[in-house]
């Protein structure tokens, strides 16, 4: 039971990230552009790397015939000094400029906080809960945090995680993304986390990520949702939530295996894109010896819950 | 209606002398502890050997839209700068920003020192300095300028230029009128960045729904495979724009006068940061007579399509009355407006917004496959894998980047690859592939002068990247800041035929400085025509001859201005550079 629920989430993990694959395929691209930039100044060189052109020129029978192959520049392009304004204004006033020039055109850093659900869960009791991301960072790497916990109207705080991850692109569509993660309830805890986050085929919204905690155990969570337009600001979001454990951990009432699901449907309306009222059901069921668990504390492993909340970034 | 933005031909000295704010106050207002001044709408003119322009902060306002801009001389868009072909001028520019600015002389060919890129050729211009272009006037037509610091553009700094010709040719026209199209947003440029960034479609409000377009379901299945979205016509739409013609809004009625039976010359450039706009006046024909200021032979149509950077004069004889002029963002998400009339006063009817377009197999790269099974054929030069992907022609791979020349470095910047991308230089543009009238292709231009004859010396391949979710643009996979010392090279003089290949599903406005290419569209090979700047069609290749004639390094990017800053944009250097110093 132990292992299957570890493969599981192996699975789920590699299913989420074919991009994962793809992009360990093009180390090899990637080091030929790598190799390209110092021979740029050796033009023999460069020319000579060129004679698989043939095959592009050939490529070329949609347009009107041109005798000339594709090649590399002829060595007088790269006569004279690196840069042509250097000669003219000084390279002190340029390198300035320079600087800014190349932070203007693909190194801006961006930021956003994006409160994907603050919500009441209206069921056998009151509760509320709150699941927010904050980035900052560039195209590739950004530093990225996760909050999320659940705790009644009456005061008890059933749950609370933060999590603070390094978030690296290994494809177009999915991230990479290593940290911690730290729980202040149920009990105190401190996780490494390693997991995948990303957009999946048929655009499914994918996070997926392994806890091992600091007494030894190992844990994993799938989350996946999908916007479905109804209008232009009416939004259908289905949304799946599976938890998995590879051991029992009784101190949290979590039994090996595939743990809990927590399905829910959500009708948000954008006032505006960053400001969306909704409302929702949700579902929530501990599965096998989680749910034996519960039941022993006088707990129900399942229920319905109504939903009203705000997702809101800016 | 303020008429300044009208020029008659022959009057526009009357035009510089009503342009009296900016030059004749040194100190700009916020450093003397006043308001930002309002920006006026629309422009003045400017002419002479010596030409004073200040750059200062505005706030500006149209239609119940109001925020931060940049105004030059104290108008949006900036005076319009006419010259005349053979003379000499010096163009001294003033900053009172507290930031960095410049201006690029879009289409001019200047030696490339004074072509106004910060950091590629020239250091910029610092707060409170004073920079002074200076060199001769080589051509005429109608060209443009702006800022090419950060995001300023999208602020209003812009503005004109008219180019009188050497040979008194421009006299045919009893009317000569700049048409100028941009578009005014009250957010921060970076705020529109930063949300085109983060927010997923933020400004798209016409994507498909349950409930909108009719896109048959299994071919949204197909689309959602492959995480497109197939209404991503426009990054920035009229959610946030409001679009503009000469500065005016649609609510600030602009109108343009004549008399019934002159003949009236329009010189129609999109100023714009990111809006391709569909213009037409209609039941009026219209005579393209030049392309981005270089003269091409008569072509009439009813509408034309025309991207970001790029100019076309046109010449319309209206008759009696009034005619709309209706300058539609390519997405359908708003419109310009403005009226030609030969009474003061009096409007034609505005016609409604056409139905947003819907991208097509096409644009992702797979024209070819809407065809037979012969087109597969001849697709399959020889090797055995092109006749493994023809024997299946529906699997949509559509991020195969053994496509790829092995220069592109195919990284999470590159969310597809154009299957089999064809020559589309014969499609009129998004939404007007569709219309039942003459619309203009670039295979009708046809340069009405001979260029020299000349077989290119080699071909290239640039690779037109991007990734939509991250919002990441760039050429050959590598961003401007990847490749900052690594340029585009000629050797001077060299003749190269460049194919660029959009492996992107938007069209892009492709701009490169200090010279014209021929398009490679099927005109003879002397009649070519010259452009600055060369739309390439989603999912398609687009082909110019370049001949590599003005030595220096030169910008070469998009000129879509997000995409520009989030990297997609490289160095083209020309060499050897002529002895100087």
């Amino acid at each position: 039971m132990m292992r299957r629920g570890l493969l599981t989430a192996a699975l789920l993990l590699a299913a989420a990230t074919p991009a994962l694959a793809q992009h360990e395929g093009h180390g090899g691209a990637s080091d030929e552009t790598m190799a390209h930039e110092p021979m740029a100044h050796e033009p023999m060189d460069h020319e000579a790397m060129d004679h698989g052109a043939m095959d592009h020129a050939q490529m070329g029978h949609d347009r009107p015939a041109a005798s000339a192959a594709e090649a590399g520049p002829p060595p007088r392009a790269f006569e004279g000094p690196e840069h042509a304004a250097d000669l003219i204004w000084g390279e002190a006033r340029m390198a300035p400029a320079r600087q800014q020039v190349w932070r203007n055109n693909g190194e801006a850093r961006f930021g956003t906080l994006m409160a994907e659900r603050l919500e009441a869960r209206i069921g056998e009791e009151e509760a509320y809960l709150w699941d927010v991301q904050a980035w900052y960072g560039g195209d590739l790497d950004r530093l990225m945090l996760k909050s999320e916990g659940e705790g009644s109207w009456n005061g008890e705080l059933e749950s609370a995680e933060v999590q603070a991850l390094w978030s690296h692109a290994i494809g177009p569509f999915f991230d990479l993304q290593l940290g911690a993660r730290y729980d202040a309830a149920p009990r105190d805890r401190t996780y490494a986390v390693a997991g995948v986050q990303g957009l999946a085929p048929y655009m499914f919204e994918v996070d997926a990520a392994l806890f091992l905690s600091d007494s030894g155990d190992l844990t994993g969570r799938v989350e996946a949702e999908y916007d479905q337009r109804l209008t232009q600001r009416l939004v259908l979001q289905p949304r799946l939530e599976a938890n998995l454990a590879a051991q029992n951990v009784p101190e949290l009432g979590i039994g090996a295996g595939l743990s809990s699901v927590e399905a829910g449907l959500r009708l948000r309306y954008e006032l505006a894109r960053e400001f969306a009222p909704y409302i929702g059901v949700g579902y929530e069921a501990r599965l096998g010896e989680t749910a034996d668990l519960a039941r022993q504390e006088g707990e129900d492993p399942s229920g319905f819950v109504g939903l009203v909340g705000l997702r809101a970034w800016f | 209606m303020d008429l300044r933005v009208i020029l008659p031909r022959r009057s526009f000295l009357a035009g510089a002398a009503s342009l009296v704010a900016g030059t004749a106050l040194p100190v700009p207002a916020w450093a003397r502890g006043m308001t930002v001044p309002t920006a006026a709408r629309g422009f003045g003119s400017l002419s002479g050997e010596d030409i004073h322009m200040e750059i200062g902060r505005a706030s500006f306002g149209t239609g119940g839209r109001s925020g931060h801009g940049f105004a030059i001389n104290g108008t949006i868009p900036g005076p319009l700068v006419r010259l005349r072909e053979g003379q000499n001028v010096r163009l001294h520019v003033t900053n009172n920003l507290d930031e960095d600015s410049s201006i690029h002389w879009h289409g001019l060919l200047v030696p490339f020192q004074f072509d106004g890129v910060p950091g590629v050729s020239f250091p910029g211009i610092r707060p409170g300095e004073t920079f002074s272009y200076e060199f001769p006037v080589r051509q005429a037509g109608t060209y443009w300028w702006h800022s090419h610091s950060g995001l300023q553009e999208q602020a209003g700094h812009y503005g004109p230029i008219v180019v009188e010709a050497a040979d008194g040719s421009d006299s045919r026209f009893d009317r000569d009128y700049v048409v100028l199209l941009s578009e005014f947003t009250p957010l921060h440029p970076h705020e529109v960045m930063r949300k085109l960034k983060v927010g997923e479609h933020y400004f798209n409000y016409q994507m498909q729904t349950a409930t909108e377009g009719d896109m048959p379901l299994a071919e949204r299945v197909m689309w959602g495979g492959m995480r497109m979205n197939p209404r991503d016509i426009s990054d920035v739409t009229g959610s946030t724009y409001t679009f503009l013609v000469n500065g005016h809004g649609p609510a600030d009625d602009l109108e343009f006068l004549f008399r019934p039976g002159e003949r009236v010359r329009l010189r129609v450039i999109n100023g714009s940061a990111m809006t391709f706009f569909n213009l037409r006046m209609p039941g009026l024909p219209m005579t393209v007579i030049q392309a981005d200021g270089q003269d091409v032979e008569d072509v009439t149509v009813d509408e034309l399509q025309i991207g970001v950077a790029e100019t076309y004069d046109v010449v319309v004889e209206p008759g009696e009355g009034a005619h709309t002029l209706v300058a539609e963002a390519m997405d359908r998400s708003g419109m310009g407006v403005a009226t030609l009339t030969s009474r003061p006063g009096r409007r034609a009817p505005v016609p409604p917004l056409r139905e947003t377009p819907t991208l097509t197999m096409a644009d992702m790269g797979m024209a070819s496959m809407d065809h037979g099974a012969m087109d597969h054929g001849s697709m399959g030069h020889g090797s055995g894998n092109d006749g493994a992907a023809s024997a299946q022609p529906m699997s949509h791979d559509m991020r195969d980047v053994s496509k790829l020349p092995p220069d592109v470095k195919a990284g999470p910047g590159v969310d597809m690859v154009a299957p089999m991308p064809a020559n589309r230089m014969d499609f009129p543009g998004l939404g007007l592939d569709s219309v039942d009238h003459r619309v203009l292709h670039y295979t009708d231009l046809r340069s009405k002068r001979p260029n020299p004859r000349r077989a290119p010396d080699r071909q290239m391949e640039i690779h037109l990247t991007g990734n939509m979710e991250r919002y990441m643009w760039s050429f050959d996979g590598s961003k401007f800041s990847a490749v900052t010392d690594d340029p585009i090279r000629f050797g001077y003089d060299e003749r190269v035929r460049v194919t660029l290949v959009n492996n992107t599903m938007m069209a892009h406005p492709i701009h490169l400085h200090g010279h014209f290419f021929e398009l490679v569209n099927g005109a003879d090979e002397l009649h070519q025509p010259l452009k600055h700047t060369l739309i390439v069609q989603p999912g398609s290749k687009a082909v110019f001859d370049l001949t590599a004639n003005e030595p220096g390094d030169w910008a070469f990017h998009c000129h879509l201005l997000y995409h520009m800053h989030a990297g997609m944009m490289q160095t083209v250097t020309v060499r050897p550079f002529p002895e100087t110093a």
